[in-house]
Formats: structure tokens, sequence, C-alpha cells
């Protein structure tokens, strides 16, 4: 049991992508109104830009500007890898969260075609409307 | 110049979408023949990198000129040439066949639709010409916007099916995301073939093995593999039918390359077929695929949907004959993303025109077609029999290959999968050309019966299609080549069997 609380409080930021995520996955199969799952889906697409973001952190590391960076003085101190997070996931994440944004703009202009045809936002009232015809 | 090409490959279609975005509210004449102009660089990118790739093998182009695995690289071998090659003809001879019915059903939208089509098209060469994992994922939610956009530009019930379309890719593309995510926590690179390097130490890791499986479950999503196609058949039939002669060929097949070259470049064939033991089970999926895909079809109202069901158990053929782990297999699979690309333009190209005359893609509008469209039905009748798999056209030496592939991996279940989809076609197809070739009875009402008259699509529509079913025909003439200069140095040079 203990084994397992600590497996769990060590790896704390991948229970809490996967919780998320499941969250996002809940909502996108199970809600009826088109809005509540297109806003399952942003949770979705946010819990991997959490799991991305979280693996570049690390115990007592700062932000990767080098301090006193500038001239003779930044070229002779040694740069210690430790000391910094790393920046790679956070600028990859920088271009998910842009497609993740352009991916819920579109949703968003969908589900407003949708309502301007259908006016109603239920999924299961749209279907019913298209199997009337 | 040719040194560039392929930089000039995506980025011209790319500065180009945008110049027509501009265009669509200045002149949209001006629209159409700047599509057709960036398309054509790339063409004649595509052929001179597959040229130079037949002689050098393999081409490494960095972007800015920065050293992978820090920047981001360009690396063209075999396979990809083939792929670019295929992708940007089919681009491009649609746009030209789909140019009257595009101009009669968007006007006002000309700009906005041809943006998105090279936008489109500029994800597709992207994501086939990138040496870069993450770079892929971009150009793959590029491509997936845009048909998104695309698709839900078609008739009454598109939007909806464009949204189950974007709620399914989402999860595809989060899926891979995830996937190179756990790729790079292991490797700490993003570069396909430092990934590649780094990986052989880690073979027995979980994290590998987790990494694997979100990939390929994410691009499995995307291409619409049995049981995860449910988006396909609505968001191809409602689409408007330039679209769906745009999205049927290409997208599908460009997720089964990338799932090669995930398997074989960066997993590499002896992780994939070897360390693990899922060679079986995904063998049997794809076969279930294949016989679901074929039901399916065969219970499909209106021949649209029916083509899109054959695109389900089409990706099966692919899916299952990349995983039969030889090279017969790997053989197949390869060619048949270059047949079933040329196959599935020319029967959706056919099914264009026929609803550009006929307003509708049910099986009673295909009524007495033969004497009023010949020509498109002839084109139809060769990708007919291209999707069946009769010699001499290119669909029977794939199929040959598959079933070679399969009976060597004493695999029979996918074996007879192939035969049993082969024989449903020849129903498919023959159900349409029967329908077709008997004219639509008038005598419910006291009509007596009138020959339909001759009205033909025009001919830029026409001269496409039947370029297209020529070159099945010649595709087909040419395999051996095709296989001994192309596809077989994939295989030696990943060193795989």
């Amino acid at each position: 049991m203990s084994d397992l609380i600590s497996g769990i409080t060590a790896h704390y930021n991948y229970w809490i992508y996967v919780i998320l995520m499941m969250i996002g996955l809940y909502a996108m199969i199970a809600k009826n109104n088109l809005v509540k799952k297109i806003i399952g889906m942003n949770v979705f697409q946010t819990a991997i830009i959490l799991f991305y973001v979280s693996i570049g952190a690390k115990k007592g590391a700062t932000i990767p500007i080098i301090h006193h960076g500038h001239g003779d003085a930044g070229a002779s101190s040694i740069v210690q890898a430790m000391d910094y997070i790393n920046p790679l996931p956070h600028v990859l994440m920088l271009t998910a969260i842009v497609v993740s944004v352009s991916t819920l703009g579109v949703a968003l202009a969908l589900g407003i075609r949708l309502y301007d045809r259908y006016e109603t936002l239920e999924e299961d009232e749209i279907l019913a409307r298209l199997r009337e015809k | 110049m040719t040194d560039h090409f392929p930089a000039l490959l995506v980025t011209v279609p790319l500065l180009c979408g945008l110049v027509i975005a501009i265009l669509g509210w200045l002149n949209r004449k001006l629209c159409f023949p700047v599509a057709v102009g960036a398309l054509a660089v790339s063409l004649i990118s595509a052929a001179g990198i597959l040229a130079r790739v037949l002689e050098e093998n393999v081409i490494l182009y960095r972007l800015g000129g920065w050293d992978p695995p820090w920047g981001i690289a360009y690396r063209v071998d075999h396979l990809n040439a083939l792929v670019l090659v295929v992708v940007s003809v089919s681009a491009l001879l649609n746009l030209m066949a789909t140019r009257r019915s595009v101009q009669e059903a968007f006007q006002e939208k000309l700009g906005a639709f041809y943006c998105l089509y090279v936008l489109m098209v500029t994800g597709l060469l992207g994501i086939v010409v990138t040496g870069d994992a993450f770079n892929l994922y971009v150009l793959l939610e590029i491509t997936a916007l845009t048909g998104y956009g695309l698709i839900a530009m078609g008739d009454d019930r598109a939007p909806l099916a464009s949204l189950n379309y974007l709620y399914l890719g989402t999860i595809g593309a989060c899926f891979y995301l995830l996937g190179i995510g756990y790729l790079y926590i292991a490797t700490g690179s993003l570069n396909m073939a430092d990934i590649a390097a780094i990986l052989p130490n880690l073979y027995g890791s979980k994290v590998i093995l987790g990494a694997f499986v979100l990939c390929m479950v994410g691009l499995w999503l995307k291409m619409a593999f049995f049981p995860l196609h449910v988006w396909l058949p609505n968001a191809y039939t409602h689409a408007h039918a330039a679209v769906s002669s745009l999205v049927a060929p290409l997208v599908t097949k460009v997720m089964i390359y990338v799932m090669i070259r995930l398997m074989l470049t960066v997993f590499t064939a002896h992780y994939t077929f070897e360390v693990l033991s899922l060679s079986g089970p995904v063998v049997w999926l794809s076969t279930i695929g294949i016989f679901s895909g074929a039901i399916l079809a065969l219970a499909a109202k209106g021949f649209k949907r029916m083509l899109t069901y054959v695109i389900v158990s089409e990706v099966g053929y692919m899916v299952g004959g990349a995983w039969l782990g030889n090279e017969a297999g790997m053989t197949g699979a390869i060619l048949h993303i270059a047949n079933d690309a040329l196959m599935t333009l020319c029967l959706f190209l056919a099914a264009g025109n026929i609803v550009y005359r006929q307003k509708g893609h049910q099986y009673q509008d295909l009524k007495g077609l033969f004497r009023k469209m010949p020509l498109t039905m002839m084109g139809f009748m060769v990708g007919g029999l291209a999707i069946i798999g009769v010699p001499p056209t290119c669909g029977f030496f794939s199929k040959w290959y598959l079933l070679s592939g399969g009976i060597e991996a004493g695999h029979y279940g996918f074996v007879t999968a192939l035969i049993f989809s082969s024989l449903v076609n020849v129903i498919l197809v023959f159900r349409v050309v029967e329908t077709a070739y008997y004219p639509s009875s008038g005598n419910h009402g006291g009509h007596h019966r009138e020959a339909p008259a001759l009205e033909e699509a025009p001919l830029h529509m026409v001269a496409p299609l039947l370029l297209v079913a020529a070159g099945l025909v010649v595709v087909g003439l040419y395999t051996g080549d095709l296989v001994t200069r192309i596809i077989q140095p994939i295989l030696e040079t990943m060193a795989v069997y």
C-alpha cells in the first residue's frame, strides 16, 4: 500500500495528466451537448500540454536564461545544465497550443453552423432532425 | 536550385496558399491559376527529388543550415520520394479535373476553397518529406484542420460529419503527440534518424513500448483502420466531390506511409517484428477490418458511400501487409500505397463527374449512364477492375505481393480476407455497371421509354479521369521496374530482413 502511495506521489504529474485526459475523453463520449463535447476535447489536448511542460521541470533549477551571460563574463563562466530547466518541451508546447486553439476555433465554427441550421446544440435533437428528412 | 527542391516542395504551396486567400478578395479569377502553379512547382520538385534519390539514395536537407538533431532536417529516401510523387500528381490532377464544379459550387468562397486545398497539399507533402517527429505532428494537424474545413463545405450533413471527424482526428493526433513525448523522455531527441540510433539500447524499456503503441493507435485513428473508421464514411460521403477526390486517395495513404516510416526507420524492423510480438494480433485485426469493410460496402446505400467503405477495407490490406513481417508483404503494402491512391482517385473522379451531371450519389442516379456518360463510365470501369485486381491493372500486382506475403507468413486468415474482399469488389463494381447499363425505366407513369441523350461531363473533367485510368494500366505494366528500382532499395537500406 505504501508502495502504491509513494508510486503515485513520485509521479504525480503523470497521474494528473492521465486523470485530466480521461475527464476530457469522458466528456467527448458521454455528453450530449456539442459545446460540452468541444470543451472535453480541449481538456484532452490541454492534459497533453501539461504532460510535456511537466517533463521539462527539474528540482532546484531555474529558467534557462544564463545569468550575467553577456560579454566576457558570460563566456568565461561554466554553464551547468543541471541548474536550468529543459526549455525544449515548453517551446514545443507553444506550437501545440497554437494547434489546439485553431482546432477549438474550427470546432466552434462548425458548432455555430450546426446551430444556425438546426437551432439546437443537443446532438440527439440534431440526429432526430436528420432522420426526419 | 535543384539542391533546394525539398524546401521548395513545401514552401511554395504554403506561401501560395496565403496569396490565394488574399486574391479571394481582390480577383477571384486568379485563385485557380495560382493554385495550379503552386502544385506544379511541387510536382516538379517531387519529380526532381525522385530522380536525385534514384542516383544518390538519400538526400539530407538542413532547413536554415542547422545540423540535425538540433535543427529540423528533411530526409528523403526511396520511400518518401515515391509517396511525394504520388501525392503531388494526384493533387494536381484532381485540382485540374474539378475546376468547373468547384467554380459553380463555391463562387464567392473560391479563395477560401483553393487556399485550404493548397494548404492541405502542403501539409501532406510536409508529412512525407520531414525527418523530424514533432514537425510531422504539426503538419499532421495542418492537414487535418484544412481537411475539416474542406469537408464542412459539402452538403447539408457535412458540418456534423466534419465535427465528428474533428473529435476523432484530434484524439488521434493527441495520441501520436503523447507517443512522441514518451520517445522524447526516453531518448532526448525528436529527429527520426537520431531516435533510431539511440533506441537499440532501450528496446526492453516499457516507455518505448508505450510510445510505440500510442503512436500506432493515433495513426490508426487517423487512417480509419477498422474499428477506428467510424468517422470516415460520413465525412467522405457528404463532402463536395472535389474534396472527396482529394482526401480519399491521399490522407489515408499518407498516414499508412507514416506508420511504415515509424515501423521501419524509427523503431526499426527488428524491434517491430522480433522484440514485440504484436504482429499476429494486428494482422488479425486487419483481417477483420477487410471483412467488415467489404460487408459494410455491400450494405451501403448509394455508390459514393459504398466507395468510402471500400477505402476502409483497402486500409486493412495495407496495414495487414505491412505487419506480416516479411519482404513480400511489405513490398505489397508500399506498392499498394501508390496503386491505391491512383485507383481511389480514378473512382472518386468518376463519381465526381457523375455527381456533377446527376446531382446525386444514390444508385438510382446511375441509371442509363453508359449511354449518357460513356467516357466517365469507362473510367469508372477501369478503376473498378483495378480495385478488384484484374491484370494488367496495377491493383492485381500489389494484391499478388500481399497474397504471397500472407502465404509465406502462413497467415491464411489474411489470405482468405483478401480473396473475399476481391470477390465482394466484383459484386460492388458490377452492380454499378449493371445499373448504369440499363436506361431508367420510364414505364411507371405511363411515359414511353426514351434513350437518355448523350450528356458527357465537360472535356476538362473527363480528360484527367481517362489519364488516371490509363495510368492504372501503365503503372501495372511497369510494376517490375517500380519494385526493383524503388521498393527493393527501401527494404535493403532499412536492413529489414
